[in-house]
């Protein structure tokens, strides 16, 4: 686990894994039930009480604990970005390799869809793709996986087009290697680097698609917890209880830090050239 | 085949994709198409009445008839009619793009003159503390989104300052220009805010980059003094990143428009896009979303001409 | 005599001091007006940062210089030290006074600038100079550089000329103020060796003309001996010999020095070419190990919208040779002759157009008995595997199973090529340049093949490095009976490994024949102005004579045939093609 050991002796490495690590247990603890409170109960005697010992973020217009309620959405949006990126990741490496690899006609239906679908803005993408399916958690999954699905397909096709010019993969032909063994061993092992790199910024970009759905009303429903959902009922009442819009904002800007951190790092140990601009 | 004529080729290939997409996308709504077209209201039709909606519509006809009906009536300007509007569709965006276009210009313009001229200088002062510090900033600009800048600017603002941004009635820029910039230009800021973060990001390492390149070397073994070096032969090499980057991010800008113009109560096409879906009004969605993408197509295509311009390797062919 | 530039006790680290690196450590030296002194070493010896100190563009690069005197003698005699001049003193020098050219022509000018912006420069800073006069003054700066059209090409950019071109526009803009110090980094390293003499006359030539004095930094020996007064031999950041040309070319003291004199390959003209294989020795007839008749690879070109193919590249158009068992056979030429596009349409790598391959008598190079070793050490073993599972593909991939066998085998390599055994379980970052080479002949051994094909196997190699792989590969010849063709643009390296010698030039051999024919006595008019071109340790202060020829084109019109090979005879095994 060098590449571990790596990531916590780089400065920005240490802050977001640790950023990271945080928040996947504030999630775990939140969807097994484990927080202070319970996140949907409501309180009538305890609507918008201010920050205090047993209400850490305060709690909300009906009572709610909002600190519970943060961990809970937080779950929700690693639930949405590990699926809809692991998705995406998938897909896009197969299209981009294949496409790198057979070239000709492949390459040019694959990377003109692709084309295609980055013709959209991205949100505006997943909200065609909302409208088509309605929303919730399964359409919000559906939708940012195929926005990333482009980004990740050229993530890929454009390292595996140069490894395929390498001598290493010249010398695998003289030997006649199969070309299984050439697409898994030589291209998909020094591809890995590349997308480590981009499946952590990719959460990082999830979490923010995810909460901005939700804040339009359109991703996670009711009563369901989310960030989005939160600050949306924040917007009313930040004058009065300001700590509804302050929590789940700092939440979810320090979540997407912690990726966007962790994927530079990553990106800065895994790529030589990065390494020469540190130095 | 030049760059240049392969581009202009692609361009019509992509958006031929994308009217596809839009028309394929709009059919798959669950439902009979008059009741997407109608909404709620088509409940008060009679099954005869719906047969002869579908049938005065070419919804009777096959898929492609209806596609090449449809693109023909895009090329003569007909996008259909907004069901919730009552007017065609094209008159309602064109009523509602000048001020999202005038956002996301604003925005574009916040970002590069700020995130260029702090990439360049963290640049030059790499590794030192003014470096690390605009590195700290980027990074936090980079991770908050839009909503919550633009949330936390309105509280800030309304509580400690006691100013409200003003938000009644939207003045376009040509009625009254100071007035239309004091209501546009929160709205811009919160927009450009992670663009800003990303293009002093972009600057700083392209300028990082191109600085140990040899022909910088080059020059200043001809004697050209720091600043030249920088200005005359880096910051021309350093801005083709800067510019891929502007064109890709110019999507995210009108996409972001949605959200900013949904806090800011901004009658722009981001919010036409939200309240056509809202309101099933599909022939709405249908057209905004075309429109959308026919501009960011658009605005890559003049990237990619930026390009040319910049690089003479593209202009002139490689050998 | 007055100096002109003094360098005392210099000392250069990189890095911040809790983590600072030494890199010269405290080198000395003089150089009197008009004279040159070359610095020679290999890669890591610190020569370029020595070089790069003296203009101070060292600091640019995270160098420091901690200790020591660089004084340099103006034209109006006053002495300055480089080493405390404010930077401001340094701009009004450097391009003025002390110019600098750098080892990779392609890379030094500025992509989006056109050529002429970046020539007058030099004199709008320095000597004020701007719009027509500017331009007029680039003109000829370039004219001086016997760049033709110049009026013309002060337009174009970098991209739209030849590595030897851009390099003969790095001289111009190097001496458009008439420095009085050059600093040459390695000026030819990246050209071929024919351009090499060209841009080597023009700088021996424009400095008799302007007498400036000048650096030469590099790493042939060769080289040296053609153009320095002095020569400065580094090693690990010092300086560990230092005279007269002659004196440490002919008596050199240090063991380095004599290292490189003795075991680095110089070329002698086929007078030390290798004598263990006679083919004529042969009794009866024996069967070529490969043979290679009519090979043609042709790249069509592609067309514009709508408009038919232009033709094709005529990459290699009729190649013959055969192989015999035990021999080595150098394909030789320059860059774009085609010698690699040979190598591999061997190994089915690119497609041939037309021609047949037979190994031992049967047609094709099916069954492993082929193998290639690739040039660049540093891309042809894959980062993220194992040694062993390195050595373990081409095993793999010929349906056999890694057995104990196999592990022997691996073993049994390793320690051949000089590896140690635990080598293994290591990966290829851990390796240098010359083990990485190694273990790709390692590679290229596991199936034991009878042919091997070296595509500029040692080119990437610092020189001594490059003597032992040449003597691992003799070792190995001798030892399993291999037959190697050999491609290379080196001739110092070719008459190290070769038995025959096949000359290729645009495509087409020209010359083939026994290796002490060809090198020393070569008939063809392009192999004569190839071996002229190679650098000669004996070959002294030469008047390189000034060739500004260019490589023919290789695009072809549809339906061009070459017309048939017409072949002179030379002696038993010498042939060259007739010329027009």
């Amino acid at each position: 686990m060098s590449l571990v050991r790596a990531l916590l002796r780089h400065p920005s490495g240490r802050i977001g894994g640790c950023i990271i690590l945080l928040f996947l247990l504030a999630a775990l603890l939140g969807q097994l039930g484990l927080t202070p409170h319970d996140p949907l109960q409501q309180m009538r005697l305890d609507r918008l009480k201010p920050p205090s010992l047993t209400h850490v973020m305060g709690t909300d217009l009906f009572g709610r604990d909002v600190a519970s309620r943060v961990m809970l959405a937080i779950g929700q949006s690693f639930i949405v970005g590990f699926l809809a990126v692991g998705i995406a990741a998938t897909l896009g490496t197969v299209l981009g390799l294949t496409a790198a690899w057979f070239g000709r006609l492949w390459d040019g239906v694959v990377m003109r869809s692709m084309d295609v679908l980055l013709a959209f803005p991205a949100i505006l993408l997943a909200l065609l793709i909302i409208a088509v399916a309605g929303p919730g958690t399964w359409t919000s999954v559906t939708a940012i996986a195929i926005v990333y699905t482009p980004i990740f397909t050229r993530v890929v096709r454009g390292p595996a087009l140069s490894i395929k010019t390498r001598e290493f993969v010249d010398a695998a032909r003289t030997f006649g290697s199969s070309r299984r063994y050439i697409l898994t061993r030589h291209l998909m092992l020094n591809l890995v680097a590349p997308l480590t790199v981009q499946v952590t910024l990719a959460l990082a970009w999830s979490l923010l698609t995810e909460a901005g759905l939700s804040f339009l009303g359109l991703g996670t429903q009711p009563p369901a917890a989310s960030l989005g959902l939160m600050l949306a009922d924040a917007r009313n009442l930040m004058e009065m209880a300001p700590w509804l819009l302050i929590f789940p904002g700092l939440t979810i800007m320090i979540g997407i830090l912690g990726f966007n951190l962790t994927g530079d790092a990553l990106r800065d140990i895994l790529d030589p050239k990065t390494r020469r601009a540190m130095a | 085949m030049n760059y240049l004529t392969r581009r202009l080729l692609t361009f019509p290939l992509v958006m031929f994709g994308v009217s596809v997409l839009v028309f394929v996308a709009i059919r798959l709504v669950p439902g009979d198409a008059i009741t997407a077209m109608l909404g709620t209201e088509a409940g008060l039709l009679t099954p005869e009445q719906k047969a002869a909606l579908a049938s005065y519509f070419g919804l009777d006809q096959s898929w492609w008839v209806q596609y090449a009906r449809w693109i023909a009536g895009v090329f003569s300007g007909d996008l259909g009619l907004s069901v919730t509007y009552g007017k065609p569709v094209l008159d309602v965006i064109l009523d509602r793009f000048p001020l999202t276009l005038q956002l996301a210009l604003m925005a574009m313009v916040i970002a590069l003159g700020t995130g260029l001229p702090l990439g360049v200088f963290a640049a030059t002062r790499n590794g030192k503390a003014a470096d690390l510090g605009v590195r700290i900033l980027a990074m936090i600009g980079q991770s908050t989104p839009s909503f919550v800048v633009g949330l936390l600017l309105i509280y800030f603002l309304s509580v400690g300052f006691g100013v409200l941004p003003a938000m009644g009635q939207f003045v376009p820029l040509w009625q009254d220009p100071l007035t239309n910039l004091g209501q546009m230009i929160l709205p811009a800021i919160t927009l450009g805010f992670a663009f800003t973060a990303s293009v002093t990001r972009i600057s700083r390492s392209a300028m990082l980059d191109v600085l140990s390149d040899d022909y910088v070397r080059t020059a200043r073994a001809k004697g050209a003094p720091a600043r030249r070096v920088i200005w005359r032969h880096a910051l021309p090499n350093a801005l083709i990143p800067v510019v891929t980057l502007s064109g890709v991010e110019f999507g995210y800008l009108l996409g972001g428009a949605v959200l900013v113009e949904q806090i800011y109560a901004l009658p722009g096409l981001g919010r036409l896009v939200l309240e056509a879906i809202l309101q099933r009004d599909y022939a709405l969605v249908q057209g905004t979303v075309l429109f959308i993408a026919f501009n960011f197509l658009l605005v890559n295509l003049l990237v990619d001409l930026a390009y040319v311009a910049l690089d003479p390797r593209i202009r002139l062919g490689g050998n | 005599m007055t100096s002109l530039l003094r360098v005392s006790n210099l000392r250069v680290a990189f890095g911040k001091p809790p983590v600072q690196k030494e890199i010269v450590h405290g080198v000395s030296f003089d150089i009197p007006a008009g004279q040159t002194l070359a610095i020679v070493g290999e890669s890591g010896s610190g020569k370029s940062v020595t070089a790069l100190s003296v203009n101070r563009l060292v600091d640019y690069g995270g160098g420091r210089i901690t200790s020591g005197e660089i004084l340099y003698t103006r034209a109006d005699g006053s002495v300055l030290d480089l080493v405390t001049a404010p930077e401001t003193t340094l701009e009004k020098i450097r391009g003025a006074e002390i110019s600098m050219i750098f080892q990779e022509p392609m890379t030094s000018l500025n992509p989006v600038l056109t050529i002429g912006t970046q020539v007058e420069e030099a004199f709008r800073l320095h000597r004020g100079l701007t719009g027509a006069q500017a331009r007029k003054a680039a003109k000829d700066a370039l004219d001086r550089v016997r760049i033709s059209d110049a009026e013309r090409r002060l337009s174009y950019c970098p991209h739209q000329f030849s590595g030897g071109m851009l390099q003969r526009v790095m001289i111009a803009i190097a001496l458009a103020c008439n420095p009085r110090l050059l600093i040459a980094d390695e000026p030819t390293t990246a050209l071929d060796v024919t351009v090499q003499a060209q841009i080597m006359a023009l700088l021996a030539e424009l400095k008799r003309e302007t007498g400036m004095g000048m650096i030469f930094i590099t790493h042939d020996l060769g080289l040296v001996a053609g153009i320095a007064d002095q020569v400065l031999v580094m090693q690990g950041g010092e300086a560990v010999e230092q005279g007269p040309l002659d004196a440490v070319l002919d008596n050199p003291q240090h063991p380095y020095t004599r290292h490189l004199l003795s075991a680095v390959p110089h070329f002698t003209s086929g007078r030390s070419v290798r004598t263990d294989h006679d083919r004529s020795a042969a009794a009866g007839k024996p069967v070529p190990a490969l043979n290679v008749q009519d090979l043609v690879v042709r790249f069509p070109m592609r067309g514009g919208f709508l408009k038919p193919s232009p033709g094709a590249v005529h990459a290699v158009d009729g190649v013959d040779f055969d192989l015999m068992p035990g021999e080595t056979l150098a394909v030789v030429g320059e860059s774009g002759c085609g010698k690699s596009t040979t190598a591999r349409a061997i190994l089915g790598l690119v497609q041939p157009t037309r021609g047949t391959l037979a190994v031992h008598g049967k047609d094709g190079t099916a069954g492993h008995v082929v193998q290639m070793v690739f040039q660049n050490p540093y891309a042809s073993l894959n980062p993220r595997l194992s040694i062993e599972s390195i050595l373990a593909e081409p095993v793999t991939a010929a349906g056999h199973r890694v057995d104990a066998a196999v592990r022997q085998r691996m073993a049994m390599l390793l320690d051949r090529v000089g590896l140690p055994q635990d080598s293994l379980k290591r990966y290829p970052h851990e390796f240098s340049g010359g083990q990485r080479q190694r273990l790709c002949i390692a590679r290229a051994l596991m199936l034991n093949p009878s042919v091997v094909v070296l595509d500029e196997a040692v080119s990437a190699l610092d020189v001594s490095v490059q003597a032992k792989v040449l003597e691992l590969l003799i070792d190995l010849q001798r030892e399993f009976g291999l037959s190697y063709l050999f491609v290379s643009h080196d001739m110092a390296v070719v008459e190290r490994i070769a038995h025959r010698v096949a000359v290729l030039y645009a495509g087409q051999v020209v010359e083939i024949g026994r290796a002490a024919d060809v090198l020393g006595t070569p008939r063809h008019s392009y192999t004569r102005r190839l071996i002229d071109a190679v650098p000669h340790i004996d070959r002294r202060r030469l008047d390189y004579a000034l060739d500004t020829r260019q490589v023919p084109s290789l695009v072809r019109p549809r339906g061009f045939e070459p017309s048939p090979v017409a072949w002179v005879s030379h002696g038993p095994d010498h042939l060259s093609r007739t010329e027009a």
